[in-house]
């Protein structure tokens, strides 16, 4: 990887100051990059969390401070110069600059794009009324905060993980809250029939309510402010406030229109290199290679864009690149630890060991006696050898895999 | 306030002062001492955060809930010290307390 390395004194700008880009930044100084590195992000905070925003920020059982990736003195002492509240307008390849939106031009050596991903609106009337709410960002989860609560009914469009995080956290804040989803089930995309099945029961038995199969056509107001979402069988569901979670678009287009690849997100290699050999994209602007999978993917989660700011400052500071790594995710909804690790990607088989009724079981998604993804609820062992199974490739026998009474260790031997 | 003791796998040693009621995990990140992830941020989600706790002090700090030893179970490099930082919760008691880092976290 000595190709890679960049010389000591060489400048970094880092584009997107969220996990991607505050984590590279810990990085590059932990493995010893002891050069000038520029942070640069739009919102006014440091990096920090967003898993807890849906969770416990909501619940108000962590504050600000506690949600910051590190504490503010970090990047003084650590000699990064932190930018906020600013973001980037235009990149110029050849010049090697970025132009900022408070008109400052940056010089680079290398840049690095993390600039995330946008939640998808809905071009709907009424979109704009208050109290349509997203969540990407602290600043969403503040107003958020403050429309639900007791008495008030919250209204979640679009049945993703965050949404039922959202609807969740409404419940435990004492609000009504309802799951309006297009498909037929809940976590239509991204989870199995029998895995939507049980969340929805679950919400379901915590009072959440579900509309499903339903298109949404309009936000409805009074004085400017929402009252309702009207669903394209004529119907209003009344709420205080909507949540709406139908899926991210990556934020792309400086990129794109400095002339890097894109494909649905920031074309980049194993290294996380796009297509100009001084830039690299990390997170979830990126489409990237999953080698275990064999083939290029855009995803969005915690892990990947910390795998990725690893790769960024292995491929900067001349470290051997860490082993590829089973993609991972998760997820907490009331007393459910869900995690999940892997990617369905054609399956033929699904093995489920363990207790669908008793909130403790595991989906395994298998190609052929390969095992290619695990979902697992309350079920940490699964997941642990289910991410390693993924990773090695070992063949699985489906009938100990069923069998619940035979441990993991001796499945996973 | 307690003197926590990090010892990276290369030996290198790190000293820091970590809050009461912070975890050996966030000890860790905030200071930016490498060889401890903690990729989910505390929620025993992933065993990025795995640690050897020194002979001296296994049987001071608290014993690993059920969750824990099921995560450790599959974790690499796994020794019978192991334990997953974000589970360590600091305190006076813990002044002194010495962990080294395996090699990797994945």
């Amino acid at each position: 990887m000595v190709e890679n390395t960049v010389p000591p004194e060489a400048r970094i700008v880092i584009l997107g100051a969220g996990h991607a880009g505050g984590s590279a930044v810990a990085f590059l100084r932990q493995y010893g990059f002891a050069g000038p590195i520029t942070l640069i992000g739009d919102e006014p905070h440091a990096p920090y969390q967003r898993p807890p925003l849906s969770k416990a920020w909501l619940k108000g059982e962590a504050d600000a401070n506690s949600l910051l990736l590190k504490p503010a003195a970090f990047y003084v002492e650590q000699n990064i110069d932190l930018r906020l509240s600013v973001g980037a307008k235009a990149i110029d390849r050849a010049a090697k600059t970025v132009t900022l939106s408070d008109g400052n031009v940056v010089d680079y050596d290398v840049l690095v794009i993390a600039t995330g991903a946008r939640a998808r609106r809905l071009p709907i009337p009424g979109a704009d009324l208050y109290g349509v709410l997203e969540l990407r960002n602290a600043a969403d989860a503040e107003k958020l905060k403050t429309a639900i609560g007791p008495g008030k009914r919250l209204a979640v469009v679009g049945g993703g993980y965050v949404g039922l995080e959202v609807a969740a956290s409404g419940r435990a804040l004492g609000a009504a809250s309802v799951v309006i989803e297009r498909e037929a089930r809940v976590l239509a995309r991204v989870a199995c029939p029998a895995l939507s099945g049980f969340f929805q029961d679950y919400h379901q038995a915590q009072g959440v309510e579900f509309e499903l199969n339903a298109g949404v056509e309009a936000f409805v107001g009074d004085e400017g402010k929402i009252t309702g979402v009207r669903l394209s069988d004529g119907r209003v569901i009344a709420c205080d406030a909507a949540v709406v979670g139908v899926g991210a678009i990556p934020n792309d287009e400086i990129a794109g229109a400095a002339g890097l690849a894109l494909d649905g997100g920031i074309v980049v290699d194993e290294n996380a290199r796009t297509s100009d050999p001084a830039i690299f994209a990390i997170g979830d602007v990126t489409r990237r290679p999953l080698p275990l999978y064999n083939r290029m993917h855009r995803l969005e989660s915690v892990p990947n864009a910390l795998e990725q700011a690893k790769l960024v400052a292995s491929a900067i500071t001349g470290r051997k690149a860490p082993a590829p790594e089973v993609p991972w995710f998760w997820s907490d909804q009331y007393d459910l630890k869900l995690q999940i690790a892997g990617i369905p990607f054609d399956a033929d088989r699904i093995v489920i060991r363990g207790k669908v009724e008793a909130a403790k079981f595991a989906v395994f998604h298998l190609k052929g006696s390969q095992l290619v993804a695990v979902e697992a609820v309350n079920a940490p062992p699964e997941f642990m050898a289910g991410k390693m199974l993924i990773g090695n490739g070992k063949p699985v026998d489906a009938d100990k895999l069923a069998n619940d009474a035979v441990s993991m260790k001796e499945v996973a031997a | 306030m307690a003197k926590i003791i990090y010892i990276e796998h290369n030996g290198t040693r790190h000293e820091v002062e970590v809050k009461n009621g912070l975890s050996v995990m966030e000890g860790a990140v905030k200071n930016n001492i490498p060889g401890i992830d903690g990729d989910c941020g505390g929620a025993c989600a992933c065993a990025t955060c795995h640690v050897y706790v020194d002979d001296a002090w296994r049987d001071k700090v608290a014993a690993p809930e059920d969750l824990e030893t099921s995560m450790l179970e599959f974790a690499e490099s796994v020794e019978e010290s192991s334990r997953l930082s974000c589970q360590i919760v600091v305190s006076d008691a813990l002044d002194g307390l010495t962990v080294r880092m395996p090699e990797s976290q994945h």
